[in-house]
Formats: C-alpha cells, sequence, structure tokens
C-alpha cells in the first residue's frame, strides 16, 4: 500500500499536485460534458491551441501568464464570430485558420525571445509538479464560478444541447447561452493550463466526458462519472509519474484517454453479447 | 382567452431578403386547425420557423396570440423536423418531455408537482409512460417522435406548431398522435402543421397548398382538388373511397 499512498503523505509538490488535479478534474468535468455533448471539441482544442501567443507574450513582457492565456483565448473567440459572421465559411474554416495562425504566432514569439527557450514545453505540458498556492487558488475560484453559471444556466444549456432551434422557440438567447459556454471553456483553458498544460487540458475535457457520456443515462451523472475518472486519472496518473519519472501531465491525460477506451470496449462488448442473446 | 392564434397578412417569408414564399394571408381562430402542405422546398416547413420566430419576417405583418411574433414564446410549443444529436445525450425520454415545462416557471424554481402531472398525461396521451426511464437513444425512430410530441403536449400551449409530426409514426403512433390533437384543439389550442400527407391534411379545418407560392387555401375539400394537388405536388392525385391514390405522374413541362 505504501507505495500507493506514501508519495503523497511525504512529498508537499504531490500534494499541491494532487489538489490541483482534483480541481482541474472536476472543473474539466462540468464544462467538458457541455463540449462532448454540443460537439464542440474543434474550437476547445483551438482554444487550448491559440492561448500559446497570449502566455508567450506576457512572459516576454514580464506580466501575467495567466493575463496572456485571457487575451490569446479572447481573440480565438472574437475571431471566429468575426470570421464567420463577415464571410459564408464554415464554423470550422474559420476556427481552423485561427487555430493555426495563433499557434505559428505562439512558436514565432517562443523562438524570437532567448527568455523563453525551453518555456514552450511547460506551456504546452504544463507544470503539474510545481504548483503554487496562488495557482490552487485560482483553480478553486474557477471550478466556483463553472458551478454557479452552469446552476444558474442548467436549463438553456441542456436546452442547447438538445435543439438549438427549441432553445430559441421557447424565448432563451440561444446565442448569448451559446457564448457563455464558449467562455466557460476559455476559462477553462486559461485557468488550467498552468498545470496540465494547453495541450493536454483539452485530454482532461474530453476523455472523462466521454466515459461519462459512454456511461450515463443523464447529463447529471455523465458529469458524476467524469470527476471520478478525472480524479482516479489524476492519482494514477500522478502516480505513475512519481515511480517511473514520466511526464506528470501526460501520465494524467494518457490514464484518462487509456480508460476511455477500456471503457468503450467493455460497453461494445456488453451490447455484442445482449445482440447474440435477444 | 380568445384573442387570434394566428394573424398574417400579405406574409413573406424566407432567409435574410431572399423570400422562400408570399403572399400568405392566415387568420387561425383558438381550437382552429391549418395544414401547410407542399413538397419539400415548397416553404412550409420556412413558414412554420417564421412562426415560432426562429426566422424574422421578410414582408408583410404577423401576430402571434395577439402580438408581435416571437413575444408569445412561452404559449407556444414548436416541434421541428430534426433533432441534432439525439443519439449521443443522456436523456432519458421523461427529461425530455420535461424540457417543455422549462420555460413555466422561474429559472430556480423546482420542479412543480404540478409540472410533474402535466408530464405524465402528455406521456399517456402519447402512449410512452412505459418508456419514460428508458434512455431517448435507446428508442426507434418512431418512439422518438412520440416522446418529442409528448414534449410539445407539456407545454400546454396555446399554439402548436408542427412540422411533419407524423414523420415516423407507424398506425398505433398516428392514432395516439390524432388523440393528442383532438385533446389539445378541445382545450382551445390552435395547431399548425408542415405535411406532405395529403391524408393528415384533410383532418384539418383549413389547408394551404404551398410551392413557393399559395396554391389554394380553404377548407380541405375544396382546396384539395386534383388540379391544385397537381399544381402542388406535380403528380395526379384521385380520391378512391377514402384514400387518395396517385394515378398519373406529371410530365407536363411547358408551365
Amino acid at each position: 500500500m505504501g507505495n500507493f499512498v506514501d508519495p503523497f503523505l511525504h512529498n508537499g509538490f504531490m500534494q499541491r499536485a494532487l489538489l490541483a488535479g482534483i480541481l482541474v478534474s472536476l472543473t474539466c468535468a462540468i464544462v467538458g460534458t457541455y463540449v462532448v455533448l454540443r460537439g464542440m471539441a474543434f474550437i476547445g482544442d483551438a482554444l487550448a491551441h491559440g492561448v500559446l501567443p497570449g502566455v508567450a507574450g506576457a512572459m516576454i513582457l514580464g506580466m501575467p501568464a495567466m493575463l496572456g492565456a485571457a487575451v490569446g483565448a479572447a481573440v480565438m473567440v472574437g475571431g471566429v464570430g468575426f470570421i464567420t459572421a463577415r464571410s459564408k465559411l464554415s464554423n470550422d474554416t474559420a476556427i481552423g485558420l485561427l487555430f493555426i495562425g495563433l499557434l505559428a504566432l505562439g512558436v514565432v514569439l517562443v523562438s524570437s525571445s532567448n527568455k523563453l527557450t525551453g518555456d514552450l514545453e511547460s506551456i504546452l505540458f504544463g507544470q503539474f509538479l510545481g504548483v503554487a498556492n496562488s495557482d490552487l487558488l485560482a483553480q478553486a475560484l474557477a471550478l466556483l464560478v463553472v458551478l454557479v453559471v452552469t446552476v444558474f444556466a442548467a436549463r438553456p444549456f441542456l436546452l442547447l444541447c438538445f435543439d438549438g432551434d427549441l432553445t430559441r422557440a421557447m424565448g432563451y438567447k440561444a446565442q448569448w447561452y451559446h457564448r457563455l459556454m464558449l467562455l466557460l471553456i476559455a476559462g477553462t483553458v486559461v485557468v488550467s493550463f498552468q498545470t496540465v498544460g494547453s495541450l493536454l487540458v483539452f485530454g482532461m475535457l474530453l476523455a472523462p466526458a466521454g466515459v461519462g457520456a459512454l456511461l450515463a443515462k443523464r447529463i447529471g451523472t455523465m458529469m458524476l462519472w467524469a470527476s471520478v475518472v478525472g480524479i482516479a486519472s489524476t492519482y494514477f496518473g500522478l502516480l505513475a509519474s512519481y515511480h517511473f519519472s514520466w511526464a506528470a501531465g501526460a501520465s494524467v491525460v494518457l490514464t484518462a484517454v487509456a480508460i476511455f477506451f477500456v471503457v468503450l470496449t467493455g460497453v461494445s462488448l456488453q451490447k455484442s453479447v445482449q445482440g447474440v442473446r435477444t | 382567452m380568445s384573442e387570434t392564434a394566428v394573424v398574417a397578412r400579405r406574409l413573406s417569408v424566407g432567409y435574410g431578403s431572399h423570400a422562400v414564399l408570399s403572399g400568405v394571408e392566415a387568420f387561425l381562430k383558438p381550437g382552429g386547425s391549418t395544414a401547410l402542405v407542399g413538397s419539400n422546398g415548397s416553404g412550409k416547413s420556412t413558414l412554420l420557423k417564421t412562426l415560432a420566430g426562429l426566422l424574422p419576417v421578410v414582408a408583410g405583418g404577423l401576430e402571434i396570440l395577439g402580438r408581435p411574433v416571437g413575444e408569445s414564446s412561452q404559449r407556444v410549443a414548436y416541434l421541428s423536423q430534426f433533432h441534432q444529436s439525439g443519439f449521443i445525450l443522456p436523456l432519458r425520454a421523461i427529461d425530455v418531455v420535461r424540457m417543455g415545462r422549462f420555460d413555466q416557471r422561474s429559472r430556480f424554481a423546482r420542479r412543480a408537482r404540478a409540472d410533474d402531472v402535466i408530464v405524465n398525461e402528455s406521456m399517456e396521451l402519447l402512449k410512452v409512460s412505459d418508456l419514460a426511464d428508458r434512455p431517448l437513444r435507446d428508442l426507434s425512430g418512431g418512439q422518438q417522435q412520440r416522446v418529442y410530441l409528448a414534449q410539445v403536449l407539456a407545454r400546454r400551449s396555446a399554439l402548436l406548431l408542427l412540422d411533419e409530426p407524423t414523420a415516423g409514426l407507424d398506425a398505433p403512433g398516428r392514432a395516439a398522435y390524432i388523440d393528442a390533437l383532438n385533446f389539445e384543439r378541445s382545450r382551445g389550442a390552435a395547431v399548425v402543421t408542415a405535411t406532405h400527407d395529403v391524408g393528415e391534411a384533410s383532418m384539418c379545418d383549413r389547408v394551404l397548398l404551398l410551392a413557393g407560392r399559395v396554391i389554394a387555401d380553404g377548407p380541405p375539400n375544396v382546396v384539395m382538388t386534383p388540379e391544385n394537388l397537381l399544381e402542388t405536388f406535380g403528380i395526379v392525385l384521385t380520391k378512391v373511397g377514402d384514400q387518395l391514390v396517385v394515378t398519373e405522374h406529371h410530365h407536363d413541362h411547358d408551365h
């Protein structure tokens, strides 16, 4: 048992990592559920990468990284709205263009500055084992905001997942709630990138909620499953990272994705067994 | 409450400034029913969406339940033709029906007993009570359609706007739908259905035959003549007993 508990008992950085991971998992479970149900994976992915130039720019200017990430996310969301409003291009094309443009800008910024060499990796993959108390506070606040917004907008959010036309026909401002949802995704990415990294936060949005979608009959249960999977991934991922010296963020996300495929296989097998019986 | 359900004057509907259908005159009383009949692209769904406030009016006047269109959403029920992501959503049938009550109470008010009664009644009318706890994604297309119809019923609205309500329904499903519709009309709700089913249309008080314009407008037995149907669908339908059958295809292209 010692191997499973001791690393967390005797190391402050492991305790903070575990706590940060739990907070990220809970936030991503709620937001990720909507990402999965509304098929917003691509915009989520784009946001996750779009924060890169913002973070790099902030670091060059000596400003807080999170502020830069927020600017990057805002440019991404605003840019998608701008392109789709002014051309007949699909959302996909708009997101793809901005996504790759911002990523390229980020790499250019990083490569142009001597200060940042080596930081690219920590932006993309996070610093799970170097979480500061201020990061924990930000993460906890983000979770609180996500919870409040989700309770406030529970009905229109559910309707949006079900049918956009119905949402509007019932008098809800669908576009407004859609933007609110985007804001939640952006906020989650901005706050979580310091722990799991901008690349890997996307995995925490998708994989646990994906498991939830496979197992749950209701949205609330889906969020619950997603939380359980996220927290379990954090725990086992950090443990593996500690014992085998694997990169922490990647180990956590890899565990979550592995759980998804195991559950998917299980569910498929169960369905085919039922199919044979009937 | 005896305000007129729908008043349309020289109404044009479409997308942006492009009219898909023009010259619609409508006057629908509480308890009345109108069928919008036409083939795909005739403008019937576009008209229905405009009545539901989903598309802005291109030209002309439109009042819903005595107010400008879009201002009575709480008293209108809309059934769309397509449902996105019905297959991944983790929802039980009863959750879908409950959605119909979402805007009937304040944001933070918990579900009231009255809502539950209405939801259960609506599911019974559509004969889907036994499916209440089943996930929506495990139901057949026809069962899903009945659940969507139960959701419409659960709104207890003054105006029902139904796009292809019988799509995918089997004979018992259709019978349940007709019972439900009679129930709604008997309590004073007005109904507008878009359909290409001539049999279904003939049960309504009034029929609008549409093909980019209004081809005919009036009671079904007056409007649904072979000539008018030919103009609407491009085929000849003849009444044989109770049934309308296709007797001749329209090969005349010199219009």
